[in-house]
């Protein structure tokens, strides 16, 4: 699956689309087929304060557990209720799925995000080890 | 050794195969300090019939032929001879937690059958594989609505068993949790002998993550749930009901308003067995599923798409949320939950009602009786198989007095309540016949008498 | 199957019918009755006046059921169940060894399972008895001063231990702050040290599985309250560096906490009381052969050093000047209770049947015996499948699943084709530090014969792995039902039997597959 251009992404294999102050995150691809089949999205409470590079949440397979991280700071705005009943959209549409919503708290964070083609190189470079 | 299947040439035989010269170079990582060179100092090897005799002489020196009316916890039902038959067949007996579900399905569908009669019974959407027993259910329920509210204030009825606050206490300091009790309302009242909700009311901030009461109550009083209930939720708080006789449950209504329900279900066919292994069990209202402690089983579909059940969302669990996990239990109570699992198929629907009845009948004829001679506490409050009898004369005298007739009376109070002054908890379940209420209370009017006369 | 790859010859099992059976909610009809109560010879009560209106109209779905049915019911659902008394049950780490029947016989004996807990101590003194001489047993055996049997398993035995631990830190003014815990351990240990209010430091292996001293060395200061170790380690190795591992923590002030979940390779050769233990559980359902019993119950007993008696749960087990045995409940320095009453007595009486069967010589011999199983097996298999660590194996073997995963086979695979050899599988995918582990724990109540046929199959099926990997990977082929939807399971979870309207339509299931 490509990964969209525009996007960024993190190492922890999140990705965010950013529109105006507002960042929508998911998982990537590499991240859900590495994961296998999700069970269960633990997502945040809609209010919520999160953190640049902290535990979000979590997802669920039938035999793990993986932590979320954040790629920015900001304040939950939304989180996709579908993901509750449906969490196998996660890995069929892992680039569509969103987890949650997050007004942005700095916008510089932004810069040091991964671009589509340096997380290629970088899953590239995991897949290699 | 009788248990060992080989011979010393057999050994011998292996030992030269691994390539080793003697059974010590196996041992050979342990430090030579460490390692012991003299026999262990316990009894010698015994024959089978010297073990059948130790342990017949043992029981001899337990309580043998007496009319006993304890409770307090730990109940005498009857326990139907099929159960004991079922449960020692090798392969429920000797298999262990079923991780390989091919060849677990009989244990995984008897769970099964286990959850979906814990959820009629209590009115609860789901229920667990099964816990320790329920101090610990009690405990960890406690645990689980302080994780659902992100709340740290928990309230708990005097009402509830001492030991079942004693363990909650143990497993709550650690955790953080403002743990408070709240009394009960005094002989005399309206509602004596239940929890004093005008206390309660007071007590429930936004800050309480739940109120936990047990019903039927330490004193054998019901609870009013819907009352309780709606003081919790007002605030937000959740509502825990521990359930240590559940028997009850044949004839009183469910506590369907409870966002949790803790049972001890020793009553249903588990031998008392000088307090255990019991049988806890955590039921919920469904939207706390991940939040419930303990194995669990699903149905699913095989390949094939035949019907199967497999231990499921064992996320929760330790082995792989490690310090995460939502508990640190492990091993259940699996053959004593299958045990249970036995008695409601033999009761069933007609029966359960039946043997509850036959409880309410027999301790309300005993209550009764007795009180003739001493005076009944909370004697208003609707109650199951449990009253207190409170007299004249000190528990540890009149029990002696019991005791000469082959009779154990009732539990003493004064350790958990003194202000109860002398009083004694008594229990009558089905097992009890009437001869043998009429007997205690002829000896407890004895009794009554010489202290009279001393 | 029809294929001229090869396929294994199955010479422990032949496949035979198993007879199906229905959920008993679907079995029931109204009416039917399974139980016959006494007569009632007091007078009838009126429930709703009684309760004040509390009363149920109904108990729910409940089966109706006659007698026999309810026999036939749960005999063919143990039917599908594998078991000890089949034959080899290699779960490592869960030590499945024979549970002798005289254990069964004497716990049911009636002054022994009609006990009331809180009937008189005067008219106790049989059941203290047995906790007295099983107490005594067990500190013999472990080497240490005092001990607790109040938690119920191997579990609640870590909590114990651990609150023991905090509650001697805390004595000496400061509770501390963390529990250092290997890589290598059961998940018990860091969900415990979480529950007791310990931050858990995870401490990597070393490259033969065993503690890094030097790496614990620099871990450990006046914030650790302990390091739980498991000895011998989840790869079934002994830590031959134990004794300065316990001087480190020594040193710190910290305490060595042992899980006991591997004392069965230990038993009468050397006692953790001597290489420096401070605090240890047990798992009477390992080591000293209580049933398992499809999941529990278990009972773990917590053993510890004079410096934690003030601290172990209440009451405890004291003797009077008279000789008779009674409960202390004046423990003014106690953690409290971790359970209601006594703990699983019921275990108590199994594991000292056990132990006075075993006497001294049997003890030791049974570990010996335990020892030489595993490392029967490892010698016979070594060749075919990866030893990730070479050092010496205890009770014990852990192989990887590295030679097989080249043909696409994973421990997992593996583990289902076993079935079909007639032999519950290994653990799985445990220890952590071993990647695709297969662990084999064959205990010491496997016969030669036994162990032959397992290692037969295990090659039969490296040798599939090589040629025939498909047979594997489909695995198992001659159960009642074939691998399960785990992940439905797990998305859409169905937790309870719902009456036909609501649930889907319920078909008697086909014979099992001949293949």
């Amino acid at each position: 699956m490509a990964y969209p251009e525009k996007y960024k992404y993190t190492k922890e294999h999140e990705w965010i689309e950013v529109a105006g102050n507002v960042g929508t995150v998911g998982i990537t691809d590499y991240a859900q087929n590495s994961l296998g089949d999700i069970v269960f999205v633990d997502a945040p409470k809609i209010g919520s304060k999160v953190e640049k590079g902290a535990v979000f949440g979590s997802v669920e397979s039938v035999k793990a557990v993986s932590d979320l991280y954040s790629p920015v700071t900001g304040t939950v705005t939304e989180v996709n209720e579908e993901l509750h009943a449906s969490p196998e959209k996660l890995n069929t549409e892992a680039h569509s799925a969103w987890i949650m919503k997050v007004e942005l708290g700095d916008a510089a964070e932004l810069g040091s995000l991964l671009s589509a083609a340096d997380y290629e190189a970088f899953i590239a470079e995991e897949t290699a080890k | 050794m009788r248990y060992l299947p080989k011979s010393d040439a057999e050994r011998a035989e292996m030992l030269r195969e691994i390539g080793a010269s003697s059974i010590d170079d196996l041992f050979v990582t342990v430090p030579e300090e460490y390692r012991l060179t003299r026999d262990l100092k316990v009894p010698r090897q015994m024959g089978e019939s010297e073990i059948v005799e130790h342990f017949k002489a043992t029981a001899a020196l337990n309580a043998n032929g007496y009319s006993s009316f304890l409770g307090a916890g730990a109940y005498r039902h009857y326990r139907p001879v099929v159960i004991d038959s079922l449960v020692q067949r090798g392969e429920f007996l000797t298999s262990y937690t079923p991780y390989q579900a091919e060849i677990t399905q009989g244990t995984l569908q008897a769970i099964f059958e286990f959850q979906t009669m814990i959820c009629e019974l209590t009115g609860m959407d789901i229920a667990n594989a099964s816990m320790y027993d329920g101090s610990t259910g009690a405990a960890e329920a406690v645990m689980m609505a302080v994780r659902i509210t992100g709340r740290d204030g928990v309230l708990v009825a005097r009402t509830v068993h001492p030991e079942y606050r004693e363990v909650m206490h143990t497993y709550a300091q650690h955790q953080g949790h403002d743990a408070r009790e709240v009394g009960y309302i005094a002989e005399g009242q309206p509602g004596a002998g239940r929890i004093d909700l005008a206390a309660l009311e007071q007590a429930v901030t936004d800050q309480t993550a739940c109120v936990l009461v047990q019903s039927p109550n330490f004193f054998g009083v019901m609870e009013d749930i819907p009352a309780i209930a709606d003081i919790a939720h007002k605030k937000g708080a959740l509502l825990i009901v521990s359930i240590a006789e559940a028997v009850s449950l044949g004839i009183v209504r469910p506590p369907v308003e409870a966002d949790i329900v803790s049972m001890e279900a020793q009553s249903y066919g588990v031998a008392l067995s000088y307090g255990g292994p019991y049988c806890g069990v955590l039921a919920a209202k469904e939207k706390y599923l991940r939040q419930m402690p303990g194995r669990l089983v699903g149905e699913t579909k095989d390949t094939e798409g035949r019907r199967g059940f497999v231990l499921t969302l064992s996320t929760r669990e330790q082995h792989i949320r490690r310090e995460k996990a939502t508990s640190n239990i492990c091993t259940n109570q699996a053959l004593v939950a299958l045990m249970t699992t036995i008695f409601l198929t033999v009761y069933g629907k007609e029966g359960m009602r039946e043997l509850a009845l036959q409880n309410l009948a027999k301790a309300k004829y005993a209550a009764d009786t007795l009180s003739a001679q001493g005076k009944l506490l909370f004697a208003k409050t609707p109650r199951f198989h449990e009253f207190v009898l409170e007299t004249d004369e000190a528990p540890e005298a009149l029990n002696a007095r019991l005791l000469e007739k082959k009779i154990i009376g009732g539990l003493s109070l004064s350790k958990w309540y003194p202000e109860l002054g002398n009083a004694t908890l008594w229990c009558a379940t089905e097992l009890m016949t009437r001869a043998q209420i009429d007997a205690a209370a002829a000896a407890v009017a004895a009794a009554l008498v010489s202290a009279a006369a001393r | 199957m029809a294929t001229d790859k090869f396929v294994g010859t199955t010479r422990k099992v032949t496949a035979h019918l198993t007879q199906n059976e229905n959920l008993s909610f679907e079995k029931s009809s109204p009416g039917k009755k399974g139980y016959k109560l006494a007569p009632l010879d007091v007078p009838e009560v009126e429930a709703s006046a009684l309760l004040d209106g509390a009363v149920r109209a109904d108990v729910g779905a409940l089966p109706e059921l006659s007698e026999i049915e309810i026999i036939r019911h749960f005999t063919r659902l143990s039917t599908w169940n594998y078991a000890i008394d089949l034959g080899m049950y290699p779960l490592g780490s869960c030590t499945m060894k024979y549970n002798p029947r005289v254990n069964e016989f004497v716990s049911r004996l009636e002054g022994i399972a009609e006990a009331h807990p809180y009937q008189p101590e005067s008219l106790s003194q049989g059941a203290l008895g047995v906790v007295k001489l099983l107490q005594d047993c067990l500190i013999e055996i472990t080497g240490m001063d005092a001990i607790t049997l109040q938690p119920a398993a191997g579990a609640h035995g870590e909590f114990t231990g651990i609150l023991l631990a905090r509650a001697y830190h805390q004595s000496k003014g400061n509770a501390r702050k963390h529990v250092i815990i290997p890589d290598s351990a059961h998940g018990t240990n860091p969900a415990t040290a979480a529950s007791c209010g310990y931050q858990v430091i995870n401490l990597k292996s070393n490259a033969q599985g065993g503690v890094d001293v030097a790496a614990l060395a620099q871990m450990v200061n006046e914030d650790t309250a302990a390091l739980m170790l498991t000895n011998p380690s989840t790869i079934g190795v002994f830590e031959n560096e134990i004794h300065k591992i316990a001087d480190v923590l020594h040193d710190k002030g910290a305490l060595l906490y042992m899980d006991g979940a591997n004392m069965n390779a230990l038993v009468g050769k050397t006692r953790p009381g001597d290489f420096g233990v401070d605090v240890m559980h047990l798992n009477l359902h390992k080591t000293f052969s209580t049933p398992h019993g499809g999941g529990g119950p278990g009972s773990g007993p917590v053993a510890c050093k004079k410096i934690l008696e003030p601290f172990l749960p209440s009451p405890v087990l004291a003797q009077g000047a008279d000789g008779l045995l009674h409960w202390n409940y004046d423990r003014p320095e106690s953690v409290g209770r971790v359970r209601m009453l006594y703990g699983n007595f019921g275990m108590f009486v199994r594991a000292l049947a056990y132990i006075l069967a075993n006497g001294p010589d049997g003890l030791r011999q049974t570990t010996e015996d335990a020892v030489l199983n595993a490392n029967y097996i490892r010698a016979k298999l070594q060749d075919v499948y990866e030893l990730p660590y070479n050092t010496p194996s205890m009770h014990e073997v852990v192989f990887s699943d590295k030679r097989q995963t080249k043909n696409g086979v994973k421990t997992g695979d593996i583990a289902k084709r076993l079935i079909d050899y007639g032999f519950h599988p290994y653990t799985t995918s445990f220890p952590l530090i071993v990647p695709g582990a297969l662990m084999i724990e064959p205990t010491e109540s496997e016969s030669r014969e036994e162990l032959d046929l397992f290692v037969d199959a295990m090659r039969q099926i490296a040798r599939e792995v090589d040629e025939n990997p498909e047979v594997v990977i489909t695995a198992p082929h001659s159960t009642r039902i074939s691998r399960l939807d785990e992940t439905t399971a797990a998305r859409k979870p169905v937790l309870r039997w719902k009456a036909p309207a609501a649930s889907t339509p319920v078909e008697v299931d086909t014979p099992a597959k001949e293949w």
